[in-house]
């Protein structure tokens, strides 16, 4: 990983995106495994058919952990101090996330210097799907 | 609509430690190409001591914890809930062998539109074996 200084980071700066392949049945039942997150709304149809829902949806921490994948291909995660989204809209089967980030601040805490990126992920129709932000330190 | 009396509840401490595979299974669940988090090779190259936790990997060590009953108790439907906001903030790195603890509260509870939703929120602070401090996880879980 080529290292990233802090005067070479500008606020508006936009870090190089993230684009998934199309989440699957499979994506979900492999991340349920792997996440810990066993709930049925998951990966089981006929469990959410019953709670009145029309299918599986897929987990917010799946696309939190895609964010998680886009701020660690662009610094070194012990570089991380704060990582924080709000899920705005449910990721469905066959929607194409997309993680972006933009430098928004630069400024010194802790004896730190130190970035805040706004970071978001959107499905192939452009819609926002959870939107947050995260502190790095330089 | 969760009374709002168990705010402040505490949820049973508990540790928890993870195994490589079990990184190695998250990576691969989430398409994950940097080798630090499945290699332990690339990891020690990179001056890690064996693999690293990802970023949001502590939200996953909190379904780890053997007694679910406060949920139960609170009076959630977990076919109705859904996860509205995480936050984390870290303190240092952890890594798999480590044995983490992890001490929850319910920290606030309120409600939107009228009680017809509800929302939880769980504070959860992570050390290690010897008291330091891994990170603060902040979840709002949200019951319809």
């Amino acid at each position: 990983m080529s290292k990233i200084t802090f005067d070479a980071v500008n606020v508006g700066d936009l870090l190089p995106p993230l684009t998934l392949p199309p989440i699957n049945r499979t994506t979900l039942a492999l991340f349920a495994g792997a996440s810990g997150d066993h709930n049925a709304v998951h990966i089981d149809i006929d469990y959410v058919r019953r709670a009145g829902m029309p299918d599986v949806f897929a987990h917010g921490m799946l696309s939190m952990a895609y964010l998680g994948r886009l701020l660690t291909q662009w610094v070194d995660q012990r570089q991380l101090r704060q990582f924080g989204v709000r899920f705005v809209g449910i990721t469905h089967l066959g929607h194409q996330v997309t993680c972006t980030g933009k430098v928004v601040e630069k400024f010194e805490a802790d004896g730190e210097k130190r970035v805040k990126l706004e970071v978001q992920t959107t499905n192939q129709y452009g819609e926002p799907r959870i939107v947050g932000d995260a502190v790095i330190a330089f | 609509m969760i009374d709002k009396q168990h705010i402040g509840k505490k949820l049973p401490v508990f540790k928890v430690t993870t195994d490589a595979w079990r990184l190695r299974f998250f990576a691969k669940a989430i398409g994950e190409t940097n080798p630090i988090y499945f290699d332990e090779a690339a990891a020690r190259d990179a001056g890690h001591p064996t693999l690293p936790l990802p970023l949001t990997f502590l939200f996953s060590l909190e379904f780890e914890q053997p007694n679910t009953s406060w949920r139960d108790e609170l009076g959630m439907n977990v076919a109705r809930i859904l996860h509205g906001e995480q936050s984390f903030t870290y303190h240092r790195m952890a890594y798999a062998g480590d044995v983490l603890q992890f001490e929850s509260h319910i920290a606030d509870i309120y409600e939107k539109k009228g009680g017809a939703l509800t929302f939880i929120v769980r504070e959860t602070r992570v050390t290690d074996h010897r008291g330091e401090s891994i990170a603060d996880l902040r979840s709002v879980i949200v019951q319809r």
